[in-house]
């Protein structure tokens, strides 16, 4: 009872300060130790060593701009795939044990089994960068610097209006690193791929939403 | 009895097997020789299986207004740059832009009618299966020193 009481404070009092002071130290090797190993897993070199990924996804990745280009700046898996900020790094790294499962399962360790799930793998790179407002992508692009003089007319134009619309880098910007799943164009036989509006959602009109608002505010 | 007769089918069948024989070996046997064997070569001579180089120089100009054409059956030129659009069994880039349905979005062109149609004549609801490889026809522009000179004019529909 009577440590209880003491509090924290002292507690540690009693137990001397050097004692603290060792804490302190461990405190800070855990945490580097930990952080050093997480950083670890953070590399290119980490995630090709595995095959499902060095000989599927790499390799439509290697001829793309992220991979090659004319000043060899380069945006790696992880520039991509693991957020940047601590707390969502920390959650995404988390779900990646659900990865580690699946690498032991082998439940894409072949070509084919990659094919058949690709446009499930897919969705949810795409739905992840939905939710996010395509953070990863902007962290190296900033809209705010873009020049619209040096870009092309397509380009210059689509960005200027897709921005003011609301969009984000994920709704036009897909298959950009990896080949693309099935994608229904109708043109031929119908495909079992993402559909026109999975692959480019629809804008939210503001007529359509300002009712609902002007009946939020009025109820 | 100077021409040889086959009494059985097996004795004709074994003269067919050397006669066959004498055909087909002959030439890997003038090979063992040393004769040399005839050397494939493509027309720019790159190995005839090795694979189309990634990124072969070529600077596509700059994004411009639809280019004009030469004579008016003229599948229409490319005014931008295509490096790195995929057309294949999975996704179509150019109709991504260029489909009905995307070209109010894009402000592409739209694909003319006439791709509409099997080769019957019938026409579709959609764009025919037949003129899904777009770059068969239409091609981008780049500043290339011709290969071989010539005295091509424009038709006289189009001066």
């Amino acid at each position: 009872m009577d440590t209880n009481n003491k509090g924290l404070i002292g507690r540690i009092r009693s137990l001397g300060w050097g004692f603290a002071a060792m804490l302190f130290i461990a405190g800070i090797v855990f945490w580097g130790g930990f952080n050093t190993a997480m950083e670890w897993t953070n590399r290119e070199a980490f995630c090709i060593s595995c095959h499902e990924m060095k000989d599927n996804v790499y390799q439509e990745y290697r001829s793309t701009i992220h991979a090659s280009n004319r000043s060899g700046v380069r945006a790696t898996c992880p520039d991509c795939h693991v957020p940047k900020e601590w707390g969502p790094k920390i959650i995404r790294k988390i779900q990646a044990s659900n990865e580690v499962l699946h690498k032991v399962l082998g439940s894409i360790d072949t070509p084919e089994k990659f094919n058949a799930k690709r446009l499930e793998l897919a969705k949810h790179e795409w739905e992840r960068m939905k939710k996010t407002d395509s953070r990863e992508c902007r962290n190296c692009h900033n809209f705010d610097s873009f020049d619209y003089a040096e870009q092309g007319r397509r380009s210059s134009k689509m960005h200027q209006t897709g921005l003011n619309e609301g969009k984000t880098c994920i709704d036009c910007h897909k298959g950009i690193a990896h080949t693309l799943p099935e994608v229904e164009q109708a043109i031929g036989a119908p495909k079992e791929g993402a559909t026109p509006e999975e692959f480019h959602p629809p804008t939210p009109k503001p007529e359509e939403a300002k009712p609902e608002a002007d009946k939020a505010a009025k109820g | 009895m100077n021409k040889p007769t086959f009494h059985s089918a097996r004795l004709r069948a074994a003269a067919l097997a050397v006669c066959l024989a004498q055909t087909f070996l002959a030439p890997v046997a003038a090979v063992a020789a040393g004769e040399p064997a005839i050397k494939l070569m493509t027309l720019r001579g790159a190995e005839i299986n090795a694979s189309d180089p990634e990124g072969d120089g070529t600077r596509y100009g700059r994004d411009s207004a639809p280019l004009p054409r030469d004579f008016v059956q003229q599948p229409p030129l490319i005014p931008h740059t295509i490096k790195g659009y995929t057309v294949t069994k999975n996704f179509n880039k150019c109709l991504d832009c260029h489909a009905w349905a995307r070209a109010k979005e894009t402000g592409a062109t739209k694909i003319s009618v006439t791709h509409f149609k099997d080769r019957e004549g019938q026409e579709l609801s959609s764009v025919s299966p037949r003129r899904y490889f777009c770059n068969q026809c239409h091609v981008p522009q780049s500043d290339a020193k011709p290969l071989v000179g010539n005295t091509f004019k424009p038709g006289t529909g189009m001066r």
